[in-house]
């Protein structure tokens, strides 16, 4: 920090602070250099090109699938008067599947970082079948949750039976199995960040605010909870900006009458109606809608140590 | 290479260490302001100064970790400005210790020695191990250690390379009191042992006056005064100084006469003497100054040539000594202390009469100000 | 009362849940044993077949192989290119920083589907032919972010000092670098690696928009989940899951004992 007084601009900082400044070279750049270069041709030049993309137009008597460069704002019209329905369901579908992962997340990652700190070998198994998951592939995954829960299998039996599903009720195909879907596959991302968060919590935190006539609710409220903000703040991003866009669970859960996620009708536009303008436009709709929201909510929320 | 081989050769007693002109600037901060210093072969010496003082800004310039803005360096003779760190016959003893946490501890020993491609690098490790007592832990990991035998590694790190000076960075500042003491004595053991140049920066200065055999105090970038650590004490030559290290009762007054090398300093109406080879300045105003530890207290009369009396404001009992502050009128509060015989000279609310010899006075420059380095971290 | 409810509550909810995330695992490694035939779908009895013969159903394991060998290229590149990327923004000044962090951040909030669609548009636009060589580059995108973030904590948390003390004994830059500072991000580097290639490995969305006809493990199930998937998926999911967990099983026993062993000395 510097400051201005009668004599000139006086530095506060101590030396160790302006030492800790960054070194200046040649070197840093050659070694950003080449992943920046790969991140600005396959990253942010594309993105440039979807948007240049979604305002070409279909020539006159064009074949499918043959555009020219324009200038077409319509198409923005054109896709969101169609699509604005799954729009809002995938943002909806996304908003519910995360504050689900939250909820189931948050104990998960509080049992292996602070309960079980004490005991580091049943700590990393759990930690492992955390990750691990990642290996057997999700959509394997995905279709065995579509098996499991399917009409003839022992949950729905079970459910039927019990008659909290009436007889000819379905758990596939239906909003509940692709927000169940979702919410399971992106869990890990909502725990890890939390575990890595609450894995650095001082537990005498919680001892001197119990010290301090908290009851373990409030000291939960009070401690636990904002000082692993970071970690949630990090671990809902995480959850809800690959939900939003997903359609593996909507394809694979779903139906076609009220499932449908915008992830599905971009895939279709581009390699089953051929609309490279259309489905370009929805992309970019998707992006901008995301960073939008994710910009409020770090605004709102966020804090320093996400980036 | 070859300076590397013939540095091994010479270094068994150190070498000279010159800073010329040395000046530091970060950005718009100046950190060490045109820098003297001479520290001949074989010394202790000792930068001490509150923080920010400039004093570790110096020892990484000696190290080769910070380039001077201006001015040079030079060890043995050989320039050394222009050399990088790892070019230098100069070990550092880090703060922070900065042990390598992914080494065993005679690994982080043997460092220096294996870069120096030395062949019988890890038998001297060993060794610099069993110097510092730690043999036994050769094998364990730096964050196994307790901090005290932590800061026997980093030191067995530096000395095992034999360099022609080694720094010590507040190498004691981590420790408890208790611990401070014994190393402080250990480390001075070791340098009279090894007989390296050792250059020890710190922030206390009863550390400083234990081990070194020359300190410079430093202050704001430059060295205010430097000197055996009696001599700085006794005479200490800015209100600085006087009042970084140990404690300073300082008056000021002006000169109104000098007879045979004896001048008269008038205090607020009151004569002070003070030997004219004891003051900075002869005539006009000055600051006098004189050490609580050369001042008599007592409830029935005077025992030396300076004489003030006052009342007693606090009293505080430490165990070996009492301390007192007395307030004299128009001059402001003396402190002094008495040791402990089971005497008690006086309470609070007494008036008492403080006195000195004239010799334990000592003069600054009037343009001194007297709470200079009170109170400095 | 409250002081119980808690103790049981966060164990209770937590297994509740990794029962939760467990439960698809356990079919796919049951069913990996169904004497299935063509449809994996109900349960036509015990067979070991599969698991002696995984290659037996047409593509399985070339998919598989695809999917490793993209993983494998896409995860080092990754890295290497995210590690330098890290360290340089650590420790280097640069005059486009906001730039840079744009950047590297933007990706990851970025959805698949547009990553994926985004580079569709830029390698339809470029005349590129999907396959191979398209998949590789996404994938190398969409890891390098996350490879950056990771690494790049590290090198943050790295104290500045141990190179300056390697420095002060004659460790030239490259000698500090090679046995300071790179071995003390090692653990970042492979965690980072890890998972990008657990990532890369998983990853549908972003291959299907590029990969042409080149099959991978993900899109192959996915493909064959609409006419049934053959019970030999399911071992190779099995398998890549146990070996998974057994790889950082057998490295925590290890690292477990190591700390055992030097408590006691």
């Amino acid at each position: 920090m510097t400051v201005m007084t009668k004599k000139g601009i006086v530095d506060l900082r101590s030396p160790e602070e302006i030492r800790a400044e960054r070194r200046k070279g040649r070197t840093g750049v050659y070694l950003i250099a080449p992943g920046m270069l790969v991140l600005a041709l396959f990253f942010a030049l594309p993105v440039v090109v979807l948007l240049a993309m979604s305002l070409y137009v279909k020539p006159e008597g064009g074949e499918i699938g043959e555009f020219v460069p324009g200038f077409e704002i319509g198409n923005y019209a054109t896709v969101l008067a169609a699509y604005w329905p799954e729009l809002l369901r995938s943002f909806g579908f996304a908003l519910i599947a995360t504050v689900l992962a939250l909820l189931i997340g948050f104990p998960m990652a509080y049992l292996v970082a602070v309960r079980l700190r004490e005991k580091t070998l049943l700590q990393g198994i759990l930690l492992v079948l955390l990750i691990a998951p990642f290996f057997s592939s999700f959509i394997l995954r995905t279709q065995a949750w579509k098996q499991i829960l399917a009409d003839e299998g022992f949950i729905a039996q079970t459910l039927k039976f019990l008659a909290i599903l009436p007889a000819d009720g379905h758990l596939t195909a239906t909003p509940f199995a692709v927000v169940a879907g979702l919410t399971y596959n992106f869990l890990p991302f909502m725990v890890l960040p939390i575990y890595a968060n609450l894995g650095r919590l001082d537990t005498r935190l919680l001892e001197a605010s119990g010290d301090l006539y908290a009851s373990p609710m409030t000291s939960f409220f009070k401690v636990t909870l904002p000082m692993s903000a970071p970690g949630v703040f990090a671990g809902t991003l995480l959850t809800f900006i690959p939900a939003a866009g997903d359609y593996v669970n909507a394809a694979l859960l779903g139906n076609n009458r009220n499932t449908t996620m915008i992830g599905q009708i971009i895939d279709s536009r581009f390699f089953k109606v051929i609309d490279y303008p259309g489905a370009s436009a929805l992309s970019f709709v998707l992006m901008v809608s995301i960073l939008v929201l994710v910009t409020i909510y770090i605004r709102r929320f966020g804090t320093k140590e996400l980036m | 290479m070859t300076t590397l081989a013939t540095r091994t050769e010479t270094t068994a007693t150190g070498a000279d260490l010159h800073l010329s002109g040395i000046t530091k600037r970060f950005s718009s901060f100046v950190a060490v302001k045109d820098l003297d210093l001479v520290v001949p072969s074989g010394t202790f010496f000792a930068l001490l100064g509150p923080s920010g003082c400039g004093k570790s800004t110096t020892l990484r310039m000696i190290a080769g970790l910070e380039a001077p803005s201006e001015g040079s360096i030079s060890i043995g003779g050989q320039d050394v400005t222009a050399l990088a760190s790892h070019q230098r016959p100069v070990n550092t003893v880090f703060q922070s210790y900065a042990l390598f946490p992914h080494m065993s501890v005679l690994e982080n020993v043997a460092f220096g020695l294996k870069r120096k491609k030395d062949k019988q690098a890890m038998e001297k490790a060993r060794a610099g191990l069993d110097l510092v007592e730690l043999g036994h832990l050769a094998n364990r990991k730096p964050i196994q250690l307790s901090g005290g035998q932590q800061q026997r590694v980093a030191l067995a790190r530096a000395l095992v390379n034999r360099p022609q000076v080694l720094l010590l960075d507040e190498p004691l500042g981590a420790l408890d009191m208790k611990l401070r003491r014994q190393m402080q004595l250990e480390l001075k053991n070791i340098q009279t042992e090894v007989g390296l140049t050792f250059i020890h920066v710190t922030h206390d200065q009863e550390e400083a006056m234990t081990m070194a055999d020359v300190v410079a105090v430093m202050n704001g970038g430059r060295i205010e005064q430097m000197g055996p650590p009696r001599e700085l004490y006794e005479l200490p030559k800015t209100a600085f100084v006087a009042n970084f290290l140990g404690k300073s009762n300082l008056m000021r007054g002006t000169v109104s006469g000098n007879d045979a090398g004896m001048l008269s300093v008038m205090v607020n109406g009151q004569a002070i003497l003070l030997p004219a080879d004891r003051a900075v300045q002869a005539s006009g105003e000055v600051v006098v100054g004189v050490r609580p530890e050369k001042i008599t207290i007592s409830r029935e009369g005077y025992a030396g040539e300076n004489r003030l009396s006052g009342t007693v404001v606090d009293v505080s009992f430490t165990g070996t000594t009492t301390e007192y502050l007395v307030e004299v009128d128009g001059i402001g509060t003396l402190g002094t202390f008495t040791q402990n015989r089971g005497q008690q000279p006086a309470a609070e609310g007494d008036t008492v009469y403080l006195s000195w010899e004239a010799q334990h006075s000592f003069g600054l420059a009037g343009a001194e100000h007297e709470d200079a380095g009170v109170d400095q971290p | 009362m409250k002081q119980k409810i808690g103790r049981w509550f966060i164990p209770a909810v937590g297994g509740l849940a990794f029962i939760y995330l467990l439960v698809p695992i356990a079919y796919i490694f049951v069913f990996s044993f169904n004497d299935a035939g063509r449809t994996n779908l109900d349960w036509r009895g015990f067979t070991l077949e599969n698991w002696q013969n995984p290659c037996g159903a047409p593509a399985v394991c070339e998919s598989l192989a695809h999917s490793l060998q993209v993983g494998t290229v896409a995860t080092i590149a990754a890295t290497a290119l995210g590690t330098l990327i890290a360290i340089g923004l650590v420790r280097y000044k640069f005059r486009f920083r906001k730039l840079t962090d744009v950047l590297i951040i933007l990706p990851l909030a970025t959805p698949e589907v547009v990553l994926g669609a985004s580079l569709l548009a830029q390698f339809l636009n470029l005349g590129w032919e999907l396959g191979y060589a398209t998949i590789v580059i996404a994938h190398i995108v969409f890891c390098m972010s996350f490879v950056i973030v990771t690494v790049r904590a590290r090198v943050s948390s790295l104290d500045p000092r141990l190179e300056e003390a390697a420095a002060d004994l004659y460790a030239s830059p490259r000698a500090a670098f090679w046995k300071v500072t790179f071995p003390l991000l090692l653990p970042g580097i492979v965690a980072a690696a890890l998972l990008s290639f657990a990532m890369s490995f998983d990853d549908f969305i972003i291959t299907n928009f590029n990969s042409g006809t080149f099959q991978t493990f993900p899109k192959f199930i996915y493909v064959a989940a609409t006419r049934g998937i053959p019970a030999q998926a399911n071992v190779i999911g099995s398998a890549m899951f146990i070996l998974a967990l057994l790889v950082v099983v057998i490295g925590q026993v290890i690292s477990y004992r190591k700390k055992k062993q030097l408590e006691n000395s």
